[in-house]
């Protein structure tokens, strides 16, 4: 089956280029011809997650596989891990410093949101290693 | 049919092929062929940065000569209201209404009035009625095509209203039909335009069956010949035309039809590149909070058209002026708003930048172009006519252009067909593009 693969480098707390990667990918998914909608929630998701990335984890490669029926999206970092997914679920928990905050980001709503407009959302992520995250939304 | 016309066009003669307007084109529609810029109809918004951009004046705005008045019993003008910022120490904007009637037309209809009339509408649509926010300005047809071609998901948040020069030729002939008695076909409308966008507007109408306007002059037509009258005008001959306030008079530069719109939560952005950077983040939802969101091409709102004559700066600051003492706005709708300031019919997304008509066609060519693009060396030189070498490669899986396009695939093809050396082949190609020689990177 056909299928199309791309990879994105995002740098740690390099705010002038965070959203580079999902601003790309959407632009590649709006020329592939994927419906509005489907491109809104890919760019939306894994724009949160890339964010995330350059705050809490210093940086991180994107690798997205888009198929005619589905768009994996998995972002890999080797940051601090998450010690309590569930809790970092929650709405409006928040853990990011002062600083990023003070930009608008880190309002507690980054993995909430992902979930929010995925079909599949899986993390993995251990103390000290690092933080897996594999998205997916189905074209439906 | 809308993508057929357009009123930007090329003078072969004067073109020498250079990149400057293929790098400048937002919607990347122009491709130098054969030492020749060719623009890609289906592509082209008429935003007129081409025009702008062009050092040799090859591009140009196919607008109507003033002569073309002379084919109608009863000519009326619509002047932009970025008209009245073109003069220097205008202290009374009836100058330039009584010149446009000594120099040809039998009355003036200020498009500032049917600005007020659209500005009102606005207001009462993003009161009573459950828009999708943010709710995007129709003013300028450059960004409607813009939106058109490459943001098609976002023409749910156009607002379904003409423009004000619609409205006010659809008014002006009314008045003039009532005044004269003539029929329709016996009375001219002429926009007096800063902007090819609104020339094609006129020639080719978005969401409309047909427009009240008959044809379109450039500012750059008629300021000299106002220029003449306004110097000889003496005060006890100036007529007393103007019908519009500051809101109307705010249209012509970036801001004023936001803050005509009474919210706080407006965002004005003016300059082809600042209105692709608000379009993307209406695309993700980022400005959700936003009620109203103005958008002009052309940088400094109409005032910055290419059909205009003074510096947008400082036609901007003319009009503060001369908005000064003015009224805030003399033009109102009494009742509901007219169906005839609304669309005729939906507006329709033009995908023409799509790799192929389906998902599984598109990702083989997108595939083809990424491993293409991996052969070519990323410079973006535009030497092969591209803007960027993914716009070759695009073109290339599209059929449009031949790999030998590009000139640094020439010079790997000669390295390998003979018996020159990387040397040898560097000494023929210019400096920039030959391999890195440490000793003669310096510039002294």
């Amino acid at each position: 089956m056909e299928e199309v693969k791309l990879h994105y480098d995002v740098n740690a707390y390099d705010f002038t280029c965070a959203g580079e990667a999902s601003g790309k990918l959407k632009r590649s998914l709006k020329d592939l011809g994927f419906d509005a909608s489907l491109v809104r929630n890919v760019a939306i998701a894994v724009y949160e997650a890339e964010i995330n990335m350059v705050i809490h984890a210093e940086g991180g490669i994107i690798d997205a596989t888009i198929t005619p029926e589905c768009i994996t999206v998995v972002l890999a970092d080797k940051g601090p891990g998450i010690p309590d997914v569930e809790l970092a679920m929650k709405e409006g928990y928040s853990t990011a410093p002062e600083n990023v905050r003070s930009l608008g980001f880190g309002a507690g709503m980054g993995l909430p949101n992902i979930k929010k407009y995925t079909d599949e959302m899986t993390i993995d992520t251990e103390i000290g290693v690092g933080t897996t995250i594999t998205l997916k939304i189905y074209n439906k | 049919m809308n993508t057929v016309f357009h009123s930007v066009s090329l003078d072969k003669d004067k073109c020498l092929g250079c990149m400057n307007c293929i790098k400048r084109c937002p919607t990347q529609a122009i491709r130098v062929r054969r030492g020749k810029a060719t623009i890609i109809s289906e592509r082209c918004i008429d935003c007129g940065e081409c025009i702008r951009i062009c050092p040799h004046h090859a591009k140009s705005a196919m607008s109507d000569p003033l002569s073309v008045i002379e084919g109608y019993k009863y000519k009326i003008a619509l002047p932009a209201p970025s008209l009245y910022g073109q003069f220097n120490n205008l202290d009374d904007v009836n100058y330039v209404l009584t010149a446009l009637l000594e120099i040809g037309f039998d009355s003036v209809f200020e498009v500032a009035k049917g600005a007020e009339i659209v500005s009102d509408a606005t207001r009462k649509m993003l009161k009573t009625q459950d828009l999708i926010k943010p709710v995007i300005s129709t003013a300028c047809p450059a960004v409607i095509r813009l939106i058109r071609v490459r943001y098609p998901e976002l023409i749910d948040n156009l607002i379904t209203l003409k423009t004000p020069m619609d409205e006010s030729a659809r008014l002006a002939r009314i008045e003039a039909k009532e005044k004269t008695g003539l029929s329709d076909e016996e009375i001219g409308v002429f926009f007096i335009t800063p902007c090819p966008a609104k020339i094609t507007a006129i020639k080719s109408p978005l969401a409309a069956d047909h427009t009240d306007v008959n044809g379109a002059i450039a500012i750059s037509e008629v300021y000299p010949l106002l220029v003449q009258k306004m110097d000889k005008l003496e005060p006890e001959r100036l007529l007393s035309l103007e019908q519009s306030g500051k809101i109307g008079v705010g249209w012509a530069a970036s801001g004023g039809e936001a803050s005509a719109s009474l919210t706080e939560k407006y965002i004005a952005a003016d300059g082809i590149e600042n209105v692709i950077k608000i379009l993307e983040e209406v695309e993700d939802e980022k400005l959700s909070d936003i009620e109203f969101i103005e958008l002009n091409a052309c940088t400094g709102g109409c005032v910055g058209g290419c059909l205009t004559v003074a510096n947008n700066f400082v036609a901007k600051t003319r009009l503060s002026a001369l908005k000064k003492y003015l009224p805030i706005s003399c033009n109102h709708i009494e009742a509901d708003i007219p169906k005839e300031l609304g669309w005729d019919y939906p507006l329709e997304p033009l995908s023409v930048l799509k790799l192929a008509d389906n998902v599984t066609d598109s990702m083989k060519l997108m595939n083809q172009v990424s491993e293409m693009v991996k052969s070519f060396p990323g410079l973006d030189c535009g030497t092969c006519g591209a803007p960027t070498c993914r716009a070759l490669a695009e073109d290339i899986v599209r059929g449009y252009a031949s790999v030998d396009d590009c000139i640094f695939r020439i010079k790997n093809e000669m390295a390998a067909s003979t018996e020159l050396k990387d040397n040898d082949i560097d000494k023929l190609i210019p400096v920039p593009f030959r391999g890195i020689d440490e000793e003669k990177l310096k510039w002294t």
